[in-house]
């Protein structure tokens, strides 16, 4: 219970300013249903259609679905969909969803379930922890899109919200017919009266059932009944995605709209020394150049090119930044940091000291080094913002509206009801559009259009200039082998703080050691005698945030390359010393190792044309298991060949979650093979595709995805399957080529197709 | 100026610079936003629209140098190659984000309409301009060999 402890310390204080007036929460408190934030604020029903829960607007023309999850290209907002569908017996062919408001009625619920324990533990105990902890989150309230969350925490409250409206809705029809609720049946969006022959719409009757309250959390069909759950459903999303109408932040159009784009310090934290900008001034089209707090300007204009043209024209000279200025220096600050005291100790256990001071020849080290990564989403940073008459106007694709609205909030002391988000499409998240900066700029570029609104469009440049990265990291290991596995394994992993980085941008606290630097790593199902895993946070203010799996994303590559290691200083074949490294700790992860080496008909690191690498990473509750074959040609490597098995408990959307673990994967290998950000002058080096290169069709292998259903939780997609992928593909490169490469990105070592 | 894009006249903007690039013309001056805008220097084909039915890179290509008709992700497809395309990708389930897809749905269309039944080579070579954030690539290629074969049993 220590754990539920420290998470309600914590949570008392980053909600203590959301819960207004101090509330002492507890189980009455968390048991009441949240506002309906369809309704109107004083809980009127809006005219123009009837709502009978927070995720479901019925009007004349059919049943709309809130999804208020951010769709990025993981399909979420169908999958949400088909939790409604599946209980409300929708006509999929007829179902329509909308993002709808920023809301915390929709807060994730399952947000602090990974700091509840091992993700592995199914324990009785382990899944008390799990579910208090949805307490704390409830009030915590926010609405995000990432963690590869969204599935799992809409899984029960998305088909009760469909099973609760089907019931009102039969009610309704009940009345209406004079005839008993329970000889009543649903079809494709009909109330049905079998012995009569009769139906009724839900259009017709959802006013009606808006009236009537209906239990919140009825009974749930049996996953035998499902008629969509489980099936691959066209996605709703696509059609719109081939024919150009799909609605991007960068796509908005409004009245009278002005086109913006910005120009900020390029060395972060500091701010303008002297400028210039008469030139940009006058140039055609631009309306107006405005500073931005000192640290950036934006240019405000007719036209976004026109707009680039002047931010281009702007001269001026920046502060100096507080962190060292080049790649090398900021390394030098990562390497003192490991003689800091630990930030943070995981999973020890037994004395590895011991081990190594009789371990001799057979002590096994390696130091490895991870760098800098931008997110580059297809689509650079935009949002659309107006202010008029004391209203604000923010269009844009976040992962984090909530966040979103109350850093809005925060800049002018608006209120709540006086700040509307509107979320697009997502021309790309993976992490990046949780942060708030780009459309908090887009506000304040707003303010001074006298009302009118305003497209902020970010150039590739500016965009990957002023990301918050994905950490770089150094990792120490030390091990020693038995027989068939390892005895014991020393870590130490140098950082800096992704939430201490955010405590200084958002209402987050920064408090103790922060986990996210050593998941992946930690929180392995290994069944190791002597371990102990130290975490160092050195502190730069260089601004990182999440990426695609954040903490594991390189933690994967670590605790799998070195696996790799220790299976060949002993001459194992690397699968079998997993499953013995497994113990009893994860049947489900045993299962997945032998089903990826089963696809790939594994025999051994060998192959005719080059070689294959082995990994396996938990992370995000998923387990999974990757081979990767590589291949030597005369261009250098090929990656020919990739098997994925992955675990999700339960699969919503078996093609969709293909889909999903491609795209991490192959999002993985990018990183792999060429993605690094560096620093020279203080300021980020690379800044487009040309230096900051993305996979292409030519090098991306088949991939092949078993999805499994063992798992007694149901797990998200959008991530597990970045991790392993960089691992899996350094440990084949060693297979083919007998090269061991510790730092990334691998193209400093290897040449590929 | 006179742009013919997707067989119907517009009169853009008298004023508008010759070396602006075509793409912002479409997106900001013709209001036609389905072509998009990724990295602005011909690296990503986010914005590959068709001159006379050939792909180029809209992000670079000044307007002053167009001199053929403009076909972008919004035209009326119904009985062409694209659609093909388009059905394919709907088939496949191709799109993720999207955000890059009408710049590879008018690069395959460009290749097609070249190469009814390209190999694997030819796509690697055809789509290299292409990027994907999300990593759709290989329901791309899929959905490139299906609208391949529904144009040759066609
Ligand atoms: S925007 Fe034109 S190629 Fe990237
Ligand atoms: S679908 Fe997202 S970038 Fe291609």
């Amino acid at each position: 219970m220590s754990t539920l402890g420290k998470i309600t310390r914590r949570t008392f204080l980053v909600t203590s300013a959301a819960v207004a007036g101090g509330v002492v929460f507890g189980t009455y408190k968390y048991k009441q249903a949240v506002p309906n934030p369809l309704l109107n604020s004083d809980g009127s029903a809006n005219p123009e259609f009837a709502s009978l829960n927070p995720y479901i607007k019925i009007d004349q023309e059919g049943v709309t679905v809130i999804t208020p999850r951010a769709e990025m290209g993981q399909g979420i907002q169908s999958t949400l969909a088909m939790l409604v569908a599946e209980e409300l017996d929708l006509d999929w062919k007829r179902v329509k969803t909308e993002h709808g408001p920023a809301s915390n009625s929709y807060y994730v619920g399952i947000m602090l379930e990974a700091m509840a324990g091992h993700m592995y533990d199914h324990s009785t105990k382990a899944n008390i922890i799990r579910d208090l902890s949805h307490i704390p989150a409830k009030f915590l309230g926010l609405q995000i899109t990432g963690g590869s969350m969204s599935t799992a925490d809409a899984f029960v409250k998305m088909r009760s919200a469909g099973a609760s409206a089907r019931l009102a809705l039969t009610l309704a029809a009940a009345q209406q017919w004079g005839v008993k609720a329970t000889t009543l049946k649903t079809q494709d969006g009909h109330v049905i009266n079998p012995a009569s022959g009769e139906k009724l719409a839900y259009t017709a009757l959802a006013a009606k059932a808006a009236t009537i309250e209906a239990p919140a959390e009825p009974p749930l069909r049996d996953p035998s009944q499902w008629r969509y759950l489980g099936q691959s459903m066209p996605r709703l999303d696509i059609p719109a995605k081939v024919d150009g109408t799909a609605e991007f932040a960068i796509d908005v159009k409004q009245p009278d709209m002005l086109h913006a784009t910005v120009k900020m310090s390029p060395r972060f934290g500091a701010g303008i020394k002297s400028s210039d900008t008469t030139k940009a001034e006058t140039m055609k089209g631009v309306e107006k150049v405005i500073t931005l707090d000192n640290h950036g300007f934006a240019v405000i204009a007719d036209n976004t090119w026109r707009a680039f043209k002047a931010a281009d024209a702007i001269d001026v000279e920046w502060g100096e930044v507080s962190y060292p200025q080049d790649t090398a220096g900021i390394f030098k600050i990562y390497e003192e940091s490991f003689l800091a005291e630990p930030n943070g100790t995981y999973d020890e256990q037994g004395d590895v000291e011991l081990v190594f001071a009789d371990a001799g020849q057979n002590l096994v080290e390696a130091e490895y080094r991870v760098p800098y990564l931008a997110h580059s989403t297809m689509e650079p940073m935009t949002a659309v913002a107006q202010v008029k008459d004391g209203r604000v106007d923010i269009w844009t694709g976040s992962q984090a509206p909530t966040s979103l609205r109350d850093a809005i909030m925060a800049v002018d002391e608006l209120t709540e009801d006086s700040v509307h988000i509107h979320t697009t499409l997502l021309g790309g998240g993976f992490g990046r559009r949780s942060e708030t900066d780009f459309a908090v700029s887009a506000y304040k570029i707003a303010k001074q259009t006298n009302g009118k609104p305003v497209k902020v469009t970010w150039s590739r440049e500016e965009d990957m200039q002023h990301d918050f990265y994905r950490p770089a990291a150094i990792a120490r290991f030390k091990g020693v082998m038995g027989l068939k596995k390892p005895v014991a394994l020393d870590v130490q992993i140098a950082s800096p703080s992704i939430m201490l980085s955010m405590s200084k941008r958002s209402a987050f606290p920064a408090l103790g050691p922060d986990a996210l630097i050593a998941e992946g790593t930690a929180g392995q199902p290994d069944d190791i005698d002597n371990i102990r895993i130290r975490t160092y946070a050195p502190e730069l203010d260089i601004p990182i945030g999440f990426w695609r799996s954040v903490g594991a994303s390189y933690n994967g590559f670590v605790h799998e390359s070195f696996m790799d290691e220790l299976a060949v200083s002993q001459d194992l074949d690397p699968i079998a010393m997993r499953l013995e490294m497994f113990g009893d700790l994860a049947p489900t992860a045993n299962k997945v190792v032998e089903k990826v080496a089963e696809m790939a008909g594994w025999t051994g690191r060998k192959t005719d044309k080059g070689g294959r690498g082995f990994a396996y990473t938990l992370s995000f509750g998923a387990h999974t298991a990757q081979i990767i074959d590589v291949s030597m040609t005369d261009r250098g490597i090929s990656i020919d060949k990739v098997y994925c098995a992955i675990d999700v408990g339960t699969a919503l959307d078996p093609r969709n979650i293909e889909a999903q673990v491609q795209s991490a994967i192959i999002y993985g290998l990018t990183s792999a093979m060429s993605g690094e950000i560096t620093f020279e002058n203080g300021e980020v080096v690379q800044s487009n595709y040309h230096d900051y290169p993305a996979m292409r069709m030519h090098q991306v292998p088949e991939i092949e995805v078993a999805v499994m259903e063992n798992n007694p939780r149901i797990t998200g997609v959008g991530e597990p399957g970045t991790p392993p992928s960089v691992p899996a593909l350094a440990n084949a490169i060693f297979a083919a080529t007998g090269q061991r490469i510790r730092e990334l990105p691998m193209n400093k070592s290897v040449d590929f197709v | 100026m006179k742009l013919t894009v997707n067989d119907k006249d517009y009169d853009v903007d008298v004023d508008v610079e010759a070396e602006m690039p075509l793409l912002w013309v479409l997106r900001d001056e013709v209001g036609l936003t389905g072509t998009k805008f990724g990295c602005g220097i011909a690296q990503c084909g986010a914005c590959t629209v068709h001159v006379d039915g050939m792909p180029i890179r809209s992000c670079v290509y000044p307007v002053g140098q167009v001199k053929g008709k403009i076909t972008t992700i919004e035209t009326d497809s119904s009985s062409d190659i694209m659609s093909k395309v388009q059905e394919a990708w709907i088939e496949h389930q191709t799109p993720q984000c999207g955000y890059c897809q009408s710049g590879q749905i008018m690069s395959a269309t460009a290749l097609l309409s070249a190469n009814p039944s390209p190999t694997d080579e030819e796509i690697d070579r055809a789509m290299a301009g292409n990027i994907c954030r999300c990593g759709a690539y290989p329901r791309i290629r899929a959905a490139i060999h299906a609208a391949a074969k529904s144009i040759q049993e066609a």
